[in-house]
């Protein structure tokens, strides 16, 4: 179920986080808010939080100060997981001899929708090859994902992540050690999720020339958010300035 | 060969070692790609306490066993999460002082006898009626449970973090797949003794890992190995007079062997 991209309504709201790993402090009340339809990039240094905030958001870290709410629920009482898919940093660093097909892999994704949909087998067969087909590896649904590169491992995950058709997509720097084509043809890909199937994205991402093509809302985190807005605004921001100056990745892109 | 199935001795073990084979193979697989593969080995030596507070209080060991095991197994769970230990070193100190408490336990009840080293070595071919009921019953228990979390299992084992975010209760299913662990290394234990249990969880999993190129492909080969090995096994226990348990583990090891060299065969050609 795709959703409107003009429906700008709040799915996530954060509200005063704050989190620590033992005594150093990582997140310091960080609030910002994802609305339906946001292509939103959560960019800063090594170390600035930023997968700790999106794994706050999911509810695998508990922060010490404030809450998150998913589509009107706080994440403690929050059910309906089908409605979000996730690609972990670590996705495209899995054990290569790991004995899992691609089809397997892309099947996990279902797993939480059956809990609320009785899927027959052959519903479930449909999705996960129009899965495949959507990210274009059909071809390689019986080979072992270990086997295949990080570009086609990139695909892979987000086969299983959108083939429940979630409202929401987070990727934690999902480019990480791929090649500049195979990253542009991912971000283009992405584009077409938010775009044409109204999926809203978060992507955690070290390169700020991809906010400069894809997203339309960049929040900056640095322990404290530095910025969160439109793409537009913060392209005019201290906070850009800064970042550039602190020798961020930046890659060219075509307008 | 006729000789071989007419004996309800034979056929006792047949039973008995088929079911607990398959559900070590099954599990050995999750164990092994969750690099857990050393708890196998851990929890015998807890059993072993078990087993010899069994002979201590005359009660049943393999009950006594049971529950010694399953509440180790829940130990090291914990020891492992609170006190943030490195790799094995909870699996170490369970299993060193459950074969501490165990030898202080059997020379306390002077029970250094048969039905102790039957519990040490195995004595598969010696198996009673009500332990291969009892043998069946968890075993096939245990089956069934790791059959219908199956796909819960595997997305854990692959990526903890995206199934935790699908709403898998992945610590319930932590404590669940741990507390199998638990009772298939006592049903083991009957089959190819304390000392060697661990054996058929790992091997025949391990054997079945290197051709496997999706996982329902390493949980079948696992089961088939486990299964071979234990027939055959059997066969040669029977007819040459072999130590049940011991050839059991050596055919798994030698059928490990094969599939490694065919594996790199595969890879060079």
């Amino acid at each position: 179920m795709a959703l409107s991209a003009n429906d700008s309504k709040t799915l996530i709201a954060v509200k005063d986080i704050s989190f620590s790993y033992g005594y150093a402090k990582v997140l310091k009340n960080v609030s910002l808010d994802v609305k339906s339809g946001d292509f939103l990039a959560v960019i800063g240094p090594n170390g600035s939080g930023k997968t700790t905030l999106i794994k706050i958001i999911l509810g695998l870290l508990k922060p010490y100060e404030g809450e998150v709410w998913i589509m009107g629920r706080r994440v403690e009482e929050f059910l309906e997981w089908q409605k979000l898919g996730y690609i972990p940093q670590k996705a495209t660093h899995i054990d290569s001899f790991f004995p899992v097909s691609v089809y397997e892999v892309v099947a996990m994704g279902l797993l939480s929708k059956k809990k609320f949909t009785r899927l027959t087998k052959k519903e479930e067969e449909l999705s996960i090859q129009n899965a495949l087909e959507q990210v274009g590896i059909e071809d390689f649904k019986n080979r072992r994902i270990g086997s295949l590169s990080g570009g086609q491992q990139q695909r892979v995950f987000i086969a299983r992540a959108i083939v429940k058709q979630p409202h929401i997509l987070f990727l934690d720097e999902p480019t990480t050690g791929v090649d500049a084509e195979t990253q542009e043809h991912f971000y283009d890909m992405l584009d077409a999720l938010n775009k044409k199937e109204g999926i809203t994205i978060v992507l955690i991402t070290h390169e700020i020339g991809i906010v400069n093509r894809h997203v339309n809302k960049v929040a900056c985190l640095n322990q404290r958010l530095i910025y969160h807005g439109t793409h537009a605004e913060f392209c005019h921001s201290k906070a850009f300035k800064e970042m550039i100056a602190g020798g961020h990745h930046l890659i060219s892109h075509r307008h | 060969m006729e000789a071989f199935f007419s004996y309800g001795f034979v056929q006792r073990a047949l039973l008995a070692g088929i079911f607990v084979a398959i559900a070590c193979a099954l599990l050995g697989v999750f164990l092994i790609l969750r690099r857990d593969a050393m708890i196998g080995h851990g929890l015998a030596h807890v059993a072993f306490a078990g087993v010899a507070l069994g002979l201590f209080l005359n009660v049943i060991p393999l009950v006594a066993a049971l529950i010694v095991a399953v509440l180790a197994a829940l130990g090291i769970m914990k020891l492992k999460e609170k006190a943030g230990l490195y790799g094995d070193t909870a699996i170490a100190i369970f299993s060193s002082v459950g074969f501490a408490s165990g030898l202080l336990l059997v020379t306390f009840a002077h029970s250094f006898n048969v039905d102790l080293f039957g519990y040490l070595f195995g004595e598969i071919l010696a198996i009673e009626t009500t332990e291969v009921l009892l043998s069946i019953g968890l075993a096939g228990v245990v089956v069934l449970i790791v059959i219908l979390n199956y796909h819960k299992f595997m997305y854990m084992t692959f990526d903890r973090d995206s199934a935790k975010v699908s709403g898998i209760r992945v610590d319930r299913l932590d404590v669940l797949l741990t507390i199998l662990t638990a009772i298939t290394v006592v049903l083991g234990m009957k089959i190819v003794g304390l000392l060697l249990v661990a054996a058929l969880m790992v091997i025949p999993a391990a054997a079945g890992l290197q051709l496997a190129s999706s996982f329902k492909q390493a949980i079948l080969l696992s089961s088939f190995v486990a299964l071979i090995s234990v027939f055959f096994g059997l066969l040669m226990a029977f007819y040459f007079d072999f130590p049940a348990s011991g050839t059991i583990v050596i055919l798994s090891f030698l059928i490990f062997g094969l599939f490694f060299a065919f594996k790199r065969e595969k890879r060079l050609f």
